[in-house]
């Protein structure tokens, strides 16, 4: 599975350190509880940054690769953080035909990042998607749960603008 | 003393109804009335009949509520509570004989049901343990320790011909026997409860319903083989299983049923609960015990089996949460309680997950040897809308399917591989005649695809490969030799995968092959999807005799593909249609088809 590598710049707080210390404290004797680490870490950070990665390797003492490699083969692990708004793009046929991708290159242009990533301010994350079921609304994208449709390119820069507050 | 007990579902299909809202506004309710020391109301697991959720049963009446609403509570506790009068509205008709009521044993859905895994599922508070005490709970494990010497215990599990209930079939006794006569310094036990299958809910609800039962289960186990550690693998999709299992290790210990020498035996015994992260493959049973050794979730090569080199490679033993489910009733009743029921060489029951097209979807659990039209016509309720019955899929993306055929075939381990199928862990997917068999075929490859771990070659690449060769069927583009082509292949990585996932993987294509080859052949040379669901071989067309001219239709295209004037039939450009089916669900006057 191929997973996105955020490009944003880690912002951990001192509490979420001190909080996944106490967790590799608690584990560092058990080489098998890293999985159970990294749950942890994910659930304190919302994803597993590199920095968090490499936290995680030498607390429990045990090589970044490794870290890494656990974290690539499960689908729970989430190398890029989620934003506060999610836009999500409908690749779908019906969707497709008429134009969402040229939906979708506005909105990485509008925020400058790609689908998969996160802006560096936390407030939107982009994703491509398959169908929703909404295709006499084509083409749909969602923002968060909020559905917007028939939509043009020259449409993004308002919708998002609504978020940009 | 409590003079009634109002029992709510808690399962997970039930609490993402709203199960939670309903007990705290019932016990609200009667707080408010006063009721609160006369009724007591009890969170339970899983009842089985899922179509109908919300689930409450008042005892003890026995009345079967279904579909319950947080509204309908106030009705329930005046009507029912305080003035004795059933809220008939809200019954599940079946259980209503003129004006009374009709035990639940009696409904279809439960008359040919045998509950042995699923005993305590629906009947007891899954988070105490004295109600699991009070159902004979941990007496099994008492008498293990106390009357019965470790091999005596695996002879019991050999005798009641108890089989793997994950899938493969292999008998229980005989695996434990071989970990037995391992010597180690140290032992495993490991229950997986990664239930992968999409489809198949089982396990959560034996861990949910019953979490107890796998505990002492586990511990029994560990007497028989010399294991003094045991691992549950559960998926992390499944927190409320986790919960309650977390709950009912806690509850063992502080009753001294866990922990260091149990019952005074001097035998010790300890539990460890570890979650997946979202990988198919773990359900393998080495990938699984690689997975809990904190690494990337890849099987290994066997030999050496786990019985040798298992867990942190030492002696293990791993079984999946079914089969643990039965251990405490083997033991306490015999061997011979176990194996009367079910066939010769498949023993006991099993539980299955009916889901897809049937009217009652939910779990049952049913004597090995019951035919496969018992399940889905008496206990499943037949096919919803009067549609025809097609086939089964058992044994999800590892399995095959079972065509109308063969619906009087009895399932078990040995009926189901003879017609190339796989009982697996017990998914059953229903399909109508509506359903492409060579689209599902596709949808599970898809899954497999996406699910390979890419260790070993013919898995990861050959997987791939077969999905090409199925799209460009559907796509309506394959020629008599693909299908040859796919045949091939799928035997190749059947022969050549390293694990469990890749050597079942083409299953369901083979499977589809086996008894729909006429609709491979559909798609293939007439370019046709007998069922209608393969978009790419479909064209939609207007009947211009039935046609009013609206212009519905064509106002909804997304693609502007329909053409016409008002009032005159209009007509689909099928270069340009993208056979979304808007129009067709637009058209009041049912002039338009998809062939």
């Amino acid at each position: 599975m191929l997973k996105k590598i955020s490009k944003i710049p880690f912002k951990g707080t001192p509490e979420q350190e001190a909080q996944l210390r106490a967790v590799i404290d608690e584990c560092k004797d058990d080489k098998s509880l890293l999985m159970h680490v990294m749950q942890e870490a994910q659930a304190i950070y919302g994803y597993l940054p590199f920095e968090v990665q490499t936290m995680i390797a030498d607390g429990m003492d045990v090589p970044l690769e490794k870290v890494y490699g656990v974290s690539t083969f499960y689908a729970q692990f989430a190398l890029s953080p989620k934003g506060k708004y999610n836009v999500s793009v409908c690749l779908g046929t019906a969707c497709y035909v008429k134009g969402s991708q040229s939906v979708l290159d506005k909105i990485c242009e509008v925020l400058g990042i790609e689908a998969g990533e996160c802006t560096e301010d936390g407030v939107f994350s982009i994703e491509a998607c398959r169908c929703i079921g909404a295709c006499g609304l084509a083409p749909v994208m969602t923002v968060n749960d909020e559905v917007y449709g028939k939509l043009t390119a020259d449409d993004v820069p308002g919708i998002l603008a609504k978020y940009q507050a | 003393m409590y003079r009634s007990h109002v029992l709510v579902c808690g399962g997970t299909g039930c609490t993402s109804s709203h199960s939670a809202e309903i007990i705290e506004a019932l016990e609200n309710e009667l707080k408010n009335r006063g009721l609160e020391n006369e009724v007591k109301v009890i969170k339970t697991g899983c009842f089985g009949l899922c179509a109908l959720g919300p689930i409450m049963i008042v005892y003890p009446e026995g009345c079967f509520y279904s579909e319950v609403k947080v509204d309908d509570v106030p009705e329930i506790v005046e009507e029912h509570l305080l003035k004795g009068r059933m809220v008939k509205r809200l019954l599940y008709d079946e259980t209503v004989r003129k004006d009374e009521i009709k035990p639940l044993s009696e409904t279809n859905f439960y008359k040919k049901q045998h509950r042995v895994a699923l005993r305590n599922c629906g009947v007891i508070d899954p988070e105490n343990i004295e109600e699991y005490i009070a159902m004979d709970g941990y007496q099994a494990l008492a008498k293990c320790l106390t009357e019965l010497k470790p091999e005596d215990v695996i002879q019991i599990v050999k005798d009641s011909g108890l089989r793997g209930r994950g899938g493969g079939g292999f008998p229980t006794g005989l695996k434990w026997s071989f970990t037995a006569k391992n010597s180690a310094d140290q032992k495993y036990v490991v229950c997986n409860a990664d239930e992968g299958d999409p489809g198949a809910f089982m396990d959560r609800s034996v861990l949910e319903g019953d979490p107890h039962c796998i505990v002492e289960a586990m511990t029994i186990c560990g007497y028989a083989t010399g294991a003094t550690e045991g691992y549950v693998y559960v998926r992390a999709e499944y927190p409320i299983a986790v919960h309650r299992l977390e709950i009912a290790i806690q509850q063992a210990k502080e009753n001294g049923l866990l922990g260091k020498n149990i019952f005074n035996s001097g035998f010790d015994f300890d539990l460890h609960v570890r979650l997946g992260a979202g990988a198919f493959v773990c359900g393998e049973e080495t990938a699984l015990m690689t997975s809990i050794e904190g690494n990337r979730g890849e099987p290994r090569p066997r030999p050496p089996y786990p019985a040798v080199k298992g867990l942190f490679a030492k002696p293990t033993t791993e079984n999946n949460v079914e089969t643990f489910a039965n251990i405490p009733q083997i033991v306490l009743h015999g061997a011979e309680f176990f194996n009367s029921m079910g066939t010769e060489k498949s023993s006991g029951t099993k539980v299955f997950a009916l889901g897809g097209k049937i009217n009652n979807t939910g779990l049952v659990e049913v004597p090995m040897g019951t035919t496969l039209r018992e399940i889905i016509e008496d206990i499943g309720g037949g096919i919803p809308n009067g549609k025809k019955f097609k086939a089964a899929q058992t044994g999800g993306p590892s399995g095959g399917c079972i065509p109308a055929s063969l619906i009087d075939t009895p399932i078990d381990y040995d009926n189901l591989t003879a017609i190339g199928c796989m009982m697996g862990s017990g998914g059953l997917i229903v399909m109508d005649e509506d359903n492409c068999m060579v689209d599902i075929a596709k949808f599970f490859l898809d899954f497999t695809v996406d699910e390979s771990c890419g260790k070993c070659t013919p898995c990861r690449i050959g997987t791939k490969r077969m999905r090409e060769l199925l799209e460009k069927i559907t796509d309506g583009k394959a020629t008599m030799d693909d299908l040859d082509e796919l045949e091939k292949l799928a035997y190749y990585i059947k022969d050549n995968s390293l694990c469990g996932l890749g050597q079942t993987a083409p299953n369901p294509v083979l499977a589809t092959l086996r008894f729909f080859k006429d609709e491979y052949i559909a798609h293939v040379v007439d370019k046709k999807c007998p069922a209608g669901v393969c978009k790419n071989l479909l064209k939609y067309t207007i009947d211009a005799d039935k046609c009013k001219g609206c212009t519905a239709c064509a106002r909804k295209c997304p693609v502007g593909a329909i053409s016409g004037t008002v009032k005159e039939p209009h007509t689909i450009d099928s270069n340009k249609c993208i056979k979304c089916g808007v129009c067709m669900d637009t058209c009041r006057f049912g002039a338009i088809s998809k062939k």
